[in-house]
């Protein structure tokens, strides 16, 4: 039961991770590929900030998500809008290329090594809850991330941005024509997926480590849920990345010598099985 | 940006008709024979330009050959492939352990390689049949970890992350040695990638290859005019793995060694920026591609060892700003007897 536990902590991470590649990929057709970098930019900002700055733990956590959705900003503006129209193969390319660039970024001003994040002595520790031995950390992880998942559902249904959001994906002709200002639009849509990212990055420094080639070891797993998930409901992707989490935690632990291998022959499965994802609608976008 | 292109763009996934976006700016009037001659006369005079580099002129032509069987898949059946390395790794690690098991012929082992690389193409081209271009990604990507999981686990074969040592090969055909400064390797790879250039020639012209320019263009259409479009992409695929595998097999054969780099997402993602950077659909891109990739390399990695990657990815995001087709027709028009210009702007 334990390790079911930690596979629901890690998948959730995941999800918050991967649902703003989610909001790009599903909703804004962009295959950003450089997602993993803006969450490597939440968890390094969440270490300079509590190691070098001595701001407390918590407070960090929206900073992440701020930096973060900044930098997705100022990135939208001036790169990121040229490419919405364009082909696959140009948007692959060119998220390929920020990684690389974030990478070597990182590893200039940062160094190469692991970052150790130091968590306050309230978060450490374990619990037993119903006979199940929980990690604090992990509790609170999962708490944020529901917090966060229902949230977004919330403001994608409910609030007037998320019809607007639906209305410039669907047809943003139309969308313009009524008044919506689309490119804004869809310039805060990429900021709160990058901050989503940075808090998910941030989060999950300490449990999924943070170096600077985190955003290619994670790109895949966020691809996974994305592609596994469908593109078009939030409850997709969240449900894929709890399998993903469980299934990988679950894998590791009873079979570690066959490593990764289980999370990408099941994504080929999967992918086989349902092409345009598991829970996506018949015809996907 | 417009909307017209975006909508075109978005419809790719549901019907299975890649067109749009992507056709368009893929294809590309093949060179005139002379420019092609040209570049064989350059491509051989420049190992007496510069014997000394022959160990990189070898490098680059066992790329060049990767990239150009990317160009296969890429440019002339309009598939983004993301995992184009396990194709190179899994030659690589054919011709490197059937060498480390005593079995050091060149060329029955290059064979078998390209042997091996096509029949996990062929299995794995099913895969791609299906599905939108994200789909097609991660299971290119996933295949490629895939088989990198498995030489890893696999150590006592393969060498696992040490890589497989003790690649020793007898002379090619028997008459020449391999040596230290790489001489042979350039010309034993030139040969295979000649040969190779040659085949991919035929194949294009041939109404196989008309079929395939006709899939790219519009997969529904094509399939509507009686083309079997899922035969077609299967074979293109596999010939293109074959080709990969004897990249990888002339990369473990020349360098005596094989790692795990091999299999790595980089390779994947270099093999693309270099066709780009040449240019897809004209079989020559990955050549150029590769020369100009590697080149750049090498300046660059004198600079700052560390940080070359930086420039490459700033290099990439450039290439795509800037625009694909300006770029590559730019370099294009350096190659004598090239016209500039021809495609539609892509803008």
């Amino acid at each position: 039961m334990t390790i079911i536990f930690d596979g629901i902590a890690y998948g959730m991470l995941l999800f918050i991770l991967a649902c703003g590649l989610a909001l790009t990929l599903g909703l804004m057709n962009f295959i950003n590929l450089a997602h993993g970098a803006f969450a490597m930019a939440g968890g390094y900002v969440l270490v300079v900030l509590t190691q070098r700055a001595g701001v407390p733990f918590l407070a960090c956590l929206p900073l992440a998500f701020l930096v973060t959705a900044l930098i997705g900003a100022l990135l939208e503006r001036t790169l990121y809008q040229h490419l919405y129209g364009r082909s696959h193969l140009d948007q692959v390319l060119f998220s390929v290329g920020i990684i690389f660039m974030a990478i070597t970024a990182v590893q200039y001003v940062m160094g190469s090594s692991q970052q150790i994040v130091r968590l306050p002595d309230w978060l450490q520790g374990r619990v037993e809850i119903a006979g199940i031995g929980m990690g604090v950390y992990r509790l609170f992880t999962i708490a944020i991330c529901a917090v966060v998942a229902i949230a977004l559902q919330v403001g994608l249904v409910r609030t007037r941005f998320g019809s607007q959001l639906r209305a410039a994906v669907d047809d943003p002709t139309v969308a313009r024509g009524l008044g919506i200002n689309v490119s804004l639009v869809f310039a805060v849509t990429f900021a709160v997926g990058s901050g989503l990212a940075g808090l998910g990055g941030a989060l999950g420094a300490e449990l999924l480590g943070l170096d600077p080639v985190f955003p290619l070891r994670y790109m895949i797993y966020f691809l996974v849920v994305v592609a596994v998930g469908g593109t078009t409901t939030i409850t997709g992707p969240l449900l894929a990345a709890l399998i993903l989490g469980i299934a990988d935690v679950l894998g590791k632990y009873y079979v570690p010598q066959l490593g990764a291998f289980i999370i990408y022959t099941l994504m080929v499965l999967i992918l086989l099985w349902r092409p345009n994802g598991l829970f996506s609608r018949a015809v996907a976008r | 940006m417009s909307a017209p292109s975006r909508a075109a763009d978005q419809s790719s996934g549901a019907i299975p008709a890649d067109g749009g976006v992507l056709a368009h700016t893929l294809s590309r009037p093949p060179l005139p024979l002379a420019a092609e001659i040209a570049i064989w006369i350059v491509a051989v005079g420049a190992f007496f330009v510069v014997p000394d580099r022959a160990l990189l002129l070898n490098e680059i032509a066992i790329l060049g050959l990767f990239a150009m069987s990317l160009d296969l898949v890429l440019g002339y059946a309009g598939i983004v492939s993301l995992g184009h390395a396990a194709f190179f790794g899994a030659g690589a690690y054919v011709a490197g352990m059937l060498a480390v098991n005593g079995y050091a012929t060149p060329l029955p082992g290059l064979l078998a390689a390209g042997l091996a690389a096509a029949l996990i193409g062929f299995l794995s081209s099913f895969l791609i049949l299906r599905g939108s271009d994200l789909t097609r990604l991660m299971i290119t990507l996933g295949v490629a970890l895939i088989l990198l999981e498995i030489a890893n686990r696999f150590d006592d074969w393969t060498g696992g992350a040490d890589g497989l040592y003790g690649v020793a090969m007898d002379p090619v055909l028997g008459l020449f040695e391999f040596d230290l400064y790489g001489h042979t390797a350039y010309f034993y790879s030139l040969s295979v990638l000649f040969l190779c250039v040659l085949v991919a020639r035929l194949v294009i012209a041939s109404p196989f290859g008309l079929s395939l320019r006709a899939i790219r263009g519009n997969r529904l259409r094509a399939a509507h005019l009686g083309i079997g479009t899922s035969r077609h992409l299967v074979a293109v695929y596999t010939l293109s793995a074959f080709m990969a595998g004897l990249a990888g097999a002339l990369n473990a054969q020349t360098t005596q060694f094989v790692s795990l780099e091999v299999l790595d997402f980089h390779r994947s993602a270099d093999v693309l920026l270099m066709l780009v950077l040449g240019g897809t659909g004209y079989l020559y891109g990955g050549l150029i591609g590769a020369v100009v990739f590697k080149v750049l390399q090498t300046l660059i990695s004198d600079l700052t060892p560390q940080y070359w990657q930086f420039w490459i990815g700033l290099l990439l995001v450039v290439l795509v700003l800037v625009g694909r087709d300006r770029m590559s027709e730019r370099l294009g028009a350096l190659l004598p007897g090239r016209r500039r210009g021809v495609e539609g702007d892509p803008a």
